[in-house]
């Protein structure tokens, strides 16, 4: 009987198209390029509406919303409306539901600023451009980066959840050693998925914590 | 699926009674959850608050409890627990009390400490100061916390559907195995409207108990 330890020590199951290492790198690359892609979408359109202090409403709606729709439903649905198999509807499924924490994250910390800070800035004189990028982008980082950290953690959970609709990451561990009855493989898979997902978190976490000083020391 | 349409009506009309039987299942898992994730929570939150220096503990394991996602927690538990109503109701109680326990505890620490120093002047005991004083007020964080535990758990319900754990995902698993969309439509569309049915109900709640907050 081999244990999850004995199967993630094997080098064996580190290398090829099926080994832990290529499905890793499947996994981070495509969840890398999809929050690229949400945060493209997302973030422009939350600066704005926050630099002109609208949809906070719309924001809070949308956030309740979001909630009530499992990743798994996004993921069906994408297959559903013909999206194909493997990557394309995991992508898809990805990219949707890392826009409206992004998006609401943008919005709302750009729109918090206290309108003192606003006011100063255009009293030194700076152009609506200027107070958006000195001031109010800056400003917003924070609450930015615990966006990106509830985006990504949609992400990666998603790109798990690939795995059952022909997608070859890091999920492929849990469906093959299910199939198989393999419970090495498949703890061995949990214990990579989980670590992933708990040092992206961390390190977003840390980066939060870091741009809360520089704050605090601009003060 | 060429020819094949988002939904067919006629499926929908002919399998009520299979739609209603996932309905029941899907909310009899979520109430299991929620209540069981409440009862957890508030143990965790009344420790934390009694004991200074559990509250960074706990709060470290529910934030690493959190970061796992839900179809790993669900996949690592069928071995152990088989594919019985067990599994669903550990993982789903897991994230509900996750998910409720910072609400929990920031809602009563939120409680202006004058408003508890002059129930104290007052004469009340602890009890007293708790059901009369400390609940009523931090009753609206805890409503909203209710509200995000809830939707997250009918969301979380569907995931165990992958595995046939029972709820509308059962349905949507059935679809995507058969390439039948309605199957997935339906069970996509109803698990969405049960969470924002809660939701509302659970807005519903809150103002019927805090009625004193109505007329401000």
């Amino acid at each position: 009987m081999s244990s999850p330890l004995t199967f993630l020590t094997e080098a064996s199951n580190w290398t090829g198209p099926d080994g832990i290492a290529s499905r890793l790198g499947t996994h981070m690359w495509v969840s890398l390029t999809a929050v690229l892609a949400a945060a493209v979408v997302a973030l422009p359109l939350g600066v704005y509406l926050g630099h002109i202090r609208r949809g906070r409403v719309a924001a809070v709606a949308i956030a309740n919303l979001t909630r009530a729709i499992p990743s798994f439903a996004v993921l069906a649905f994408v297959v559903a409306a013909g999206g194909g198999i493997g990557f394309k509807p995991t992508w898809t499924a990805m990219v949707a539901l890392a826009i409206p924490p992004l998006f609401i994250s943008a919005l709302v910390g750009v729109a918090e600023i206290d309108d003192a800070v606003v006011d100063a800035a255009r009293g030194m004189g700076m152009r609506p451009r200027q107070i958006l990028t000195l001031a109010e982008i800056p400003l917003a980082v924070p609450l930015l980066l615990s966006g990106l950290r509830v985006a990504s953690s949609q992400v990666i959970a998603t790109a798990t959840l690939g795995a059952f609709v022909g997608y070859n990451t890091l999920g492929r561990f849990i469906t093959v050693g299910r199939a198989n009855r393999d419970d090495a493989m498949l703890y061995g898979g949990v214990i990579v998925i989980v670590g992933t997902a708990l040092i992206v978190d961390q390190l977003l976490r840390l980066a939060a914590k870091r741009s809360l000083q520089w704050r605090k020391a601009q003060q | 699926m060429d020819a094949e349409p988002l939904i067919r009506w006629d499926w929908l009309g002919n399998h009520l009674d299979d739609v209603w039987e996932r309905t029941t299942e899907h909310l009899l898992l979520t109430v299991v959850a929620f209540f069981a994730g409440l009862v957890i929570s508030a143990m965790l939150t009344s420790i934390s608050r009694r004991w200074r220096w559990t509250a960074t503990p706990i709060s470290a394991v529910t934030t690493v409890l959190y970061t796992i996602p839900s179809i790993v927690l669900f996949a690592a538990l069928i071995p152990w627990l088989g594919t019985g109503l067990s599994v669903p109701a550990v993982a789903l109680t897991t994230y509900s009390l996750v998910v409720l326990t910072p609400f929990l505890i920031v809602a009563f620490d939120e409680v202006d400490r004058a408003t508890l120093d002059a129930a104290d002047a007052m004469g009340m005991t602890r009890r007293q100061r708790l059901v009369s004083v400390e609940i009523p007020l931090a009753l609206p964080a805890v409503i909203a916390g209710l509200r995000v535990t809830a939707v997250t758990i009918i969301g979380l319900v569907t995931v165990g559907g992958i595995f046939g754990l029972g709820g509308y995902g059962n349905l949507i698993q059935d679809g995507l195995n058969r390439a039948f969309p309605t199957l997935i439509v339906v069970g996509v569309v109803l698990s969405v409207l049960m969470a924002l049915v809660v939701d509302l109900l659970l807005v519903a709640v809150g103002a019927m108990v805090s009625p004193w907050r109505r007329s401000r």
